[in-house]
Order: structure tokens, then sequence, then C-alpha cells
């Protein structure tokens, strides 16, 4: 075993950086993070201050690396972060916390809050402490290949009925085409259509593209636990994939970590950067929209939004290409309230929706999710994230709402101009 | 002690004393900060973020809509202990002094209009500590602190400039002694937050502007 | 007693004084010090009165300013008649004698009029190697002060000097000079500070002493009725500081329309004095009147109180130095600081140990 309380604590030592030691210096306890986090506004405790999450952190950074906390631990005014602190902790920085960064918008000094709370996770999975789903999750990632455990041969016969369906050959293990697409294990499970809509999408762009037998699903666990090297672990077997097939570009699926594991966090876990390129699946379809090579018919007249995941939109910088997909196959698109850098959190990500005590808790911040949507009066939420949309569909359901909830990429798909040949 | 030689102290080897502990504390904690470092980025990035940085340093100093109920009393008195710090008359013969350089201040009932704005903000933020629940669970002694040594200097200053309550060579020194004590807390207090968040907003501007994502 | 009063009424008439200059006298010397109308006629009555007072004027590290201005009129002032109430047994530039009869003098009258004599000091009292730095007679300002001192009934400091050390105690204070105050504690002591003090609050104080006794003083020995009040409180510049008018420069429009000289270092804010209201010159202006700042010179220790022409508000002293200072020591610390830093950090990286999936409880690949 190389997790213990000393690890976690030795984790955090090696994790504070400069970025975090300005942040710390920074923070005047405001309270302003409280009102951006729906933990916080859903729920109105303030144990669930973003700021507050990072406390064991906080005061290692103290003690560690300044001159004053070192004075204050002698002098006995600062105490020693226990075993008991970093316990504690797993409930503030894992189960009420979807790491979505709407704090880190509205810090007046600055603070990316969240790049702490990663970091937080990393020393509370170093003592041993991740919840015990997120490291299921992980097994069943590194042993399967699946977050959910989907083996391979799953995916295979979905592939194959995809071909049946659209006639369409779909490749795998393909060397040297334009894209390899990864999946999430949601689309494996609940939206697999998105294969057969994908497949469509790219034959009439005229792409080519495949699937990798030893990496079809971008879903890192090892980022959500922040356990980054599990993570890298994930994030190799990738870049072994696209560089054995000699591919210059990987698609991200609709899935918001996913994305910002492979897309900002991999070459950073592990030391090197890629020799490809990464897209999340909705910027190569808006680059295709741009190049003319995706071509759609009709327009959506229902009033439909968009939720901006927050891992791909505000944390991960993917903002305008959905606007302009949706604005091609819709003519009644309605922005949300506070959307894109500033959107509020569905309440199922960073591994929350894995973890059953948060539950009940999920379910009550879904309350903000809920009146954002019937303000707008809408028939169609569109996302681009399995989590979300699992999220929104839970919570739809849960609440009684007359709300379909769709993937933009099967949105787009529904309107694919087809050429006849 | 009388209050002339008090004030001559804090004048003289008081505004020294202060000076050294705060240029030399505020170095050290800057050093501190950049000694623990920031990875390289290694996913290809959309923008330096250099600029991004920078645009992060003043943007962050416009106000936010969204919660300004929370903030507007903050604002008020941060700016007005800019406005009182920088643009009293007598505060710019300091400056001059110290510096070399000069500008003009601003006419007197200006800096009290400010003055007196700031004190009430900031007793607001004061009240606001104790009543909301948030702020009060998140405050610490630190943060009391940090709000008295910013206070005394506005109301001493103020009192002085008004010939209030003792006697005004006293209040003066008291004044110029509470502006130390400010100055000496800053690198040991949450007042840091003076020079570091220039920092923090640096550092995350930056990695935002990298990844292409608004901040 | 009443040989007394033919003599004293006697000098009045010889210096062609009538009985109704003499009260104006005593009108003006109660309103300066602000008493009660009905008082100038009890201070006529009583003047008129006393024993000749014995009055020992001992003058130490001093540039006789001090008895110039006492002394200092065109014409035979009635300030100087104050001198004529008194009998001045020892004053260096005013008597007559020298050498040893003029020690004689001194200790006959400190034995004569024993506990009852009033001690006059101008000059500050070096006390540095044994106060050798200045003597009267072989003998040294500081066992003087304390040998007349002894006896008497009440000291009058006056001049900055012997008030509060004044110029000779300016830094580096080469000869340890100290204020009266600072070597006797068991005697009143009346301070009138200024370099030198207005002539009339001299010998108002003195009329004061002679007639009421000792004045009210301030928390530094000074008679509040002429200390009680800054420069700045009265001064008749003051509603341009209020404005934030100031002169920039001493021929600066603002310096020429009359403006506020805080900026050019009028350390009138924080000066007690009645130099705005008495004037000088018979009452004919004052510093700040004829476009020059206050220099404080009544307040303890202003020869080191920053530049004369550096606002109040400066500090004393090179802060742009310490700053300078301060900082490289802050780069040494800072990077003495870094390093420490560096290597907890790298300690920790060494320490790390791998997260396996096996921690996960799954089997390593």
């Amino acid at each position: 075993m190389s997790t213990s309380f000393e690890q976690g604590i030795n984790t955090l030592k090696e994790v504070i950086d400069a970025p975090i030691a300005s942040y710390f210096s920074s923070c005047t306890n405001c309270g302003l993070c409280a009102r951006a986090c729906i933990f916080y506004t859903e729920t109105e405790n303030p144990k669930y201050t973003p700021i507050r999450r990072v406390e064991p952190m906080r005061r290692i950074w103290e003690q560690e690396f300044t001159l004053v906390g070192k004075a204050k631990k002698a002098l006995g005014l600062s105490k020693e972060v226990t075993e008991q602190d970093l316990k504690d902790c797993v409930e503030l920085a894992f189960e009420s916390c979807t790491t979505c960064g709407r704090c880190s918008m509205v810090c007046p000094v600055g603070n990316d809050i969240i790049y702490m709370i990663r970091r937080m996770r990393e020393g509370l999975t170093s003592a041993g402490l991740a919840p015990k789903s997120l490291q299921e999750a992980a097994v069943r990632t590194l042993e399967k290949g699946s977050v959910m455990g989907f083996p391979m041969k799953t995916l295979e016969a979905m592939v194959k009925a995809a071909e049946k369906e659209t006639g369409i050959d779909i490749n795998i293990d393909k060397p040297d085409v334009d894209y390899l697409l990864l999946l999430s294990s949601a689309e494996v499970m609940q939206f697999n259509e998105i294969i057969a809509s994908l497949a469509q999408i790219f034959k009439e762009a005229g792409v080519s593209w495949t699937f990798s037998s030893i990496a079809h699903e971008a879903g890192n666990p090892g980022m959500h636990m922040g356990a980054s090297d599990i993570e890298a672990q994930m994030i190799n077997r990738i870049v072994q994939a696209a560089e054995e097939l000699n591919i210059k570009n990987v698609i991200s699926p609709e899935c918001g970590h996913a994305y910002m594991a492979i897309r900002w966090e991999g070459p950073n876990v592990i030391g090197r950067p890629y020799p490809f390129k990464v897209y999340h699946i909705i910027e190569v379809l808006d680059q295709l929209r741009e190049q003319g090579r995706l071509k759609t018919s009709g327009s959506e007249l229902d009033r439909i939004t968009f939720h901006d995941p927050c891992q791909a939109a505000r944390r991960g910088g993917v903002n305008q290409p959905q606007r302009n997909l949706l604005n091609m196959v819709s003519s009644n698109f309605i922005e949300m309230k506070d959307s894109q850098a500033c959107n509020w959190c569905c309440g199922g990500g960073g591994g929350m929706n894995t973890i059953e005590k948060a539950e009940p808790l999920m379910q009550k911040v879904f309350n903000r999710k809920r009146n954002q949507i019937e303000e707008l009066d809408v028939t169609t939420v569109v996302t681009m994230c399995a989590t979300c949309r699992n999220t929104l569909e839970e919570g739809i359901e849960n609440n009684n709402m007359n709300v379909e909830v769709l993937g933009l990429t099967e949105l787009v798909a529904n309107h694919l101009l087809k050429e006849k040949k | 002690m009388n209050e002339i030689e008090l004030l001559n102290w804090a004048r003289g080897p008081g505004l020294a004393y202060a000076t050294i502990i705060m240029v030399f504390g505020l170095t050290l904690r800057v050093f501190e900060i950049l000694s623990l470092g920031r990875a390289e980025e290694l996913a290809e990035v959309r923008g330096t973020g250099v600029s991004d940085g920078w645009k992060m340093i003043l943007k962050r100093s416009l106000p936010e809509p969204r919660h300004w109920k929370l903030i507007t009393a903050s604002y008020i008195f941060h700016v007005g202990l800019l406005v009182v710090i920088f643009f009293f008359i007598p505060h710019t013969q300091l400056f001059r002094d110290v510096f070399g350089i000069f500008w003009s201040g601003w006419p007197n009932y200006v800096i009290d209009f400010f003055t007196v704005l700031s004190i009430a903000a900031m007793m607001y933020t004061l009240v606001s500590r104790f009543v909301d629940p948030t702020r009060r669970i998140l405050s610490k002694m630190s943060d009391y602190f940090a709000w008295v040594v910013t206070f005394l200097p506005l109301v001493t200053g103020y009192m002085a400039f008004h010939r209030l309550g003792i006697d005004y060579t006293t209040m003066l020194a008291v004044h110029i002694l509470s502006v130390e004590l400010l100055m000496i807390s800053l690198p040991v207090s949450k007042l840091t937050h003076a020079i570091t968040f220039t920092m923090a907003r640096y550092y995350t501007g930056s990695t935002n502007g990298r990844r292409g994502i608004q901040s | 007693m009443s040989d007394n009063r033919q003599q004293l009424a006697g000098e009045l008439q010889r210096h062609g004084i009538s009985r109704r200059t003499f009260l104006k006298f005593c009108t003006s010397m109660a309103s300066v010090m602000a008493l009660p109308p009905a008082a100038a006629a009890e201070m006529a009555e009583k003047l008129v009165k006393i024993k000749r007072q014995s009055v020992i004027w001992l003058s130490f590290q001093e540039c006789t300013g001090c008895t110039e201005s006492i002394t200092r009129a065109d014409k035979p002032s009635l300030e100087s008649l104050i001198f004529d109430f008194v009998s001045l047994d020892y004053h260096h530039t005013l008597q007559a004698a020298s050498g040893d009869a003029a020690e004689l003098a001194r200790e006959q009258a400190m034995h004569d009029n024993a506990g009852k004599y009033i001690l006059v000091v101008d000059g500050s009292i070096p006390v540095k190697d044994g106060g050798i730095y200045s003597t009267i007679a072989g003998m040294t300002n500081l066992d003087m002060l304390e040998q007349v001192a002894k006896d008497a009934a009440a000291i009058v400091a006056i001049g900055s000097c012997a008030a509060f050390g004044g110029l000779p105690k300016a830094s580096p204070n080469p000869t340890g000079a100290v204020a009266v105050s600072d070597i006797i504690h068991d005697k009143p002591i009346i301070n009138i500070p200024g370099c030198p003090p207005i002539p009339v609050v001299m010998t108002g104080v003195l009329a004061h002493v002679l007639t009421f006794g000792i004045p009210e003083l301030d928390d530094m020995g000074r008679p509040k009725a002429f200390y009680g009040d800054t420069i700045h409180d009265r001064c008749y510049r003051r509603p341009f500081y209020d404005r934030g008018e100031f002169a920039k420069s001493f021929d600066d429009d603002g310096a020429r329309k009359g403006w506020c000289l805080y900026e050019i270092g009028c350390k009138g804010p924080t000066t007690h004095n009645a130099c705005a209201t008495i004037k000088w010159n018979n009452g004919t202006s004052f510093p700040i009147q004829s476009g020059h700042g206050c220099l404080g010179c009544s307040e303890p220790d202003f020869w080191d109180a920053g530049g004369f022409y550096k606002a109040i508000s400066t500090g004393i002293g090179n802060p742009g130095q310490w700053a300078t200072g301060a900082l490289a020591a802050g780069v040494a610390a800072g990077l003495a600081s870094a390093y420490l830093n560096k290597s907890t950090k790298s300690k920790a990286e060494k320490n790390h140990q791998e997260v396996t999936i096996e921690d996960m409880g799954g089997k390593h690949e």
C-alpha cells in the first residue's frame, strides 16, 4: 500500500505551487465564492463555502512554506493537520463539490479555487481517502478500459449494430486515419445511438476515423480522484493508441471531464506534449460546419436551450462551437441565464454522480437548474456532456418536468442532410 | 515622552522601522510564493496567456454586477481608501518626499467625503461579518485584525484633520503610528493580499488565457 | 513696605510713567494672558505693593537671543520695566559686576532670599563628560543649576534651550545638552519656549508669577494662556488650508495670493505658541504673515523634526534609503526562504510513492 496519512500530507506539500501560494496569500475570507456555488446557494449551509474546502491545504502551505506560518506553528498558534482533518475534508472536497469552477469566476482577488480543490483531492487520495466509488471506477477503467466496466467486446457489438443500421463500415484500429474517436461510458451504456449518428456525419463530411481497441473510452476517474499517477496511466493508453495508429487528431466525447483530462491535464500528468491534437467532438463538428462539410436541413421550431458543461465550456474553453451548431439546426435557440463561463452546474459532475451518499444533496441542488429551465419555458435542453445529460434527465424526471434532454451531436445528426448517391 | 517627541518618533524611527519591516516582509512573501514554481504548460495552448494574465489583474477590479449587494461596501472602502491614501494633499507630500514624484492632491472636501464613505462602508463590512452566516463562519481573528488595522488610520486621520478628540499633535502622531501598524501588518496578515492579489489574478488569468477561456 | 512702594512709585515717575500708563500696561498684560478684566487692577495694585522680588538669571548654553528678545526695544518700553519690579541680582549680560564680585552677588542673593528667589534660566545644560562643556567661574552649568535651584521658590526656563534642550540638543547633541526639567524635579518649573520667546510672553509670565503666582500650565510646563493654541489654530491663512489651497513654492501664484504654506514646510499645525495672535515687533507681523512657514521653534527638538521646507506629513530622515536597504535584505532573506521551500518541495517529491491501482483494490496491470 502506498497510500497513508503521511503520504497524503506529503502529496499536499508536492502539489502546492506558486499559484496556490498566491491564492492563499490573497484570500480575505470575503465569502463571495459561496454565492457562486450551487451547494451553498441551494442549501445556504456555510460549510459549503468553496474556499473552506481546502483548509487543510492552507494550513500546510502556511506552516511549510511561509516564515509567518513557521513562527505561528512554533508558537503553537497554528495546529498541524491531523488525519481527522483530512477525513473531514472528504465530504467537502468530494461529496459536495462537482469542481464546476463557478467559484473561480467570482473571486475578487482572482483565486482559482478549483485549481486548489483538484490538488486537495490529490492529497486526500494519497491518504487513501478517495471515495470508494471512484476507486472502483478507476480499477474498472484500468482493468477493462471502461469507467463502467464495458469491455471492448460490448463496443464491438454496438459498432456492428450501428454498421447494420447505417450501412456504413466503422473502423476499429485502422491506422493513418484523420481521427481517433473516444467515447464515454455513458454513451456506450445509454446514448449509443451516437455511434450511428457520428458514422453518418463523418461519412457525409468525408472524414476518416477509427476506434481503438486499447483505448476506446476517454473517461478518467483518475482525474476526478485527483490521482495524477492513475490519470497518467489512463492518458498514456490513449497516447499509445494514437501513436501506434499514427493518428494526428483525437476526439474527446461529449463528456466534460474527459475533455478536461485528455485535452488539458493529460500532457501535464504524463510529462510530455502530445504528438497529436485533441478536440471536443463539438469542436470537430463546428470545424466541419465551417468548412462546409457538415450540411443540415430543417430547423427546430421549438424553444430549445443549451446547458454548458462546466469542464468543456467554463474550464475547457469550448463556448462558441456549440452555439454555431445550435443556430444551424434551430431557429428558436434561447440562451440560459448566466450561460457559458458562468453557467450554473447541473450538480452531477466531478465524480459526484457516482457517490451514493451525495445523492440527496445532488437532488437538492438540482433546484437551481430546474428553476433556470422552467424560467425559459423550453421543450428541450441540449448539452454536450454525458454526465450533465444524465443528471438533467434524472432531475427532470424527479421533478416531473415536461422537458426533453438531447446531446448536441444527436441533435445535429437528426438534421443531417444526406446526399443522395 | 511628550506629544511632539511622539510625533517626531512616529515620523522618524517609527516610520523607518515600519518601512523596513513592510518592504522586507513583502519582498520575502513574494519570494516565498515565487519559489514554489509553476509547472510548465505542456498541453497545446490556445494563446500564451500573458496578456490575459495582465487583463485579469484589471478585469477583476471591475464591479461584478451579479453580487453587487455583497461587494458594494467592500468596493467603496477599497476605492475610498485608495483615494484617501493617494490624493489627500499632505499624503502627496509624503510620496513626493519618498519617491520623488508628485501628483496633485484633491480638495479636502472630496477627501472628507471619501473618508466618511469608507468609514461607513468598513463598518458595514464588519457588521456583515457578524450577521452573515457565511462570513461569520469564515471569519477568523486574522480577518478582524486586518479590519482593525485598516480602520484605525481612517478614523485617526479623520479625527486629526478635524481636530477632534485629543490635541492635534498627539492625534497626528497616533494617526501616523496607526499607519505604521498597518504597514507592519501588511506582510504578516491577511493584508498581504494588497500585493499578492496581482499574482493570484495573473496566474489565474494566464491559465485561463492559455485555455482560451473567459475569466 | 512703604519704602518699597515709595521707591517703586518713584521709579515709575522717574521714567515718566503715569499711573494711567501703568494701569494700561497691567491691562494689556492681563489681556494677553486671558485673565478676567478685574485682574488688571489687581495686578497693578499687587505690582506696586510687592517687595522687590529677588531674581537670579543663569545663562548656560545659549546665544543671548532670549535676553535680546526681552530687552528688545527702540525706546524704553514698558516691557523692560518688568526689571524694575524685580531685583535682578545676577545676569551675565545685564549686570555691571564681573568676576568674583558677580559670583559673590549671586551667593549673597541666594543666602538672603533662600527659598524665596526666582531662578530664571536660559540655555541648555550640557551633562556629558561631567558637564565640562560649559562652565562659569570654574563651575559647570550643571553644578551651578543644582546649587541655585536648591533654594529657589520657582524656576522659569526661558527659551527652547532651557525648556527643551533646544539647538544644543540637536542631533548628534555633542555636549549631552538637556533641559532644566531633565535635571530639576523638585521645584515648580515654568517653560517659556521659543527661539526666542515673544517678549510680552516672557514679561507677562513674570508679571503673573509676581502677582498671582504660577500661571496655569500644560503638560509640558508651558503657560496655557500663551501656548494653549497652535499657530495653525489662530493663523489667518487657515481658511486656505481648509480649502486645500497651498503655495507650492515661495514665488508662485499661491504664495503671492497668500495661500497656506503647509506644503513648503510650515509647522504651524503642531506648534504651540502665540505668534499668530500677539505677533512680533510690537504686533507688527509674524513669520507666516511675511510669507515664510513656521519653523516650530517653540516645540521640543524642532531642529531634528525634518526639513524646514518639507511638510509635516513627510518622514524625518530618508525613507527611500531605508526601503532600498530593506529590499536588499528582503531579497537575501527571500532567497534563503526560497531555498528552504524548494528543498521542502523536492523532499516531498522524493518521498512520493506512486498511487497505484492496488491502492484501489485492483490488480496491477
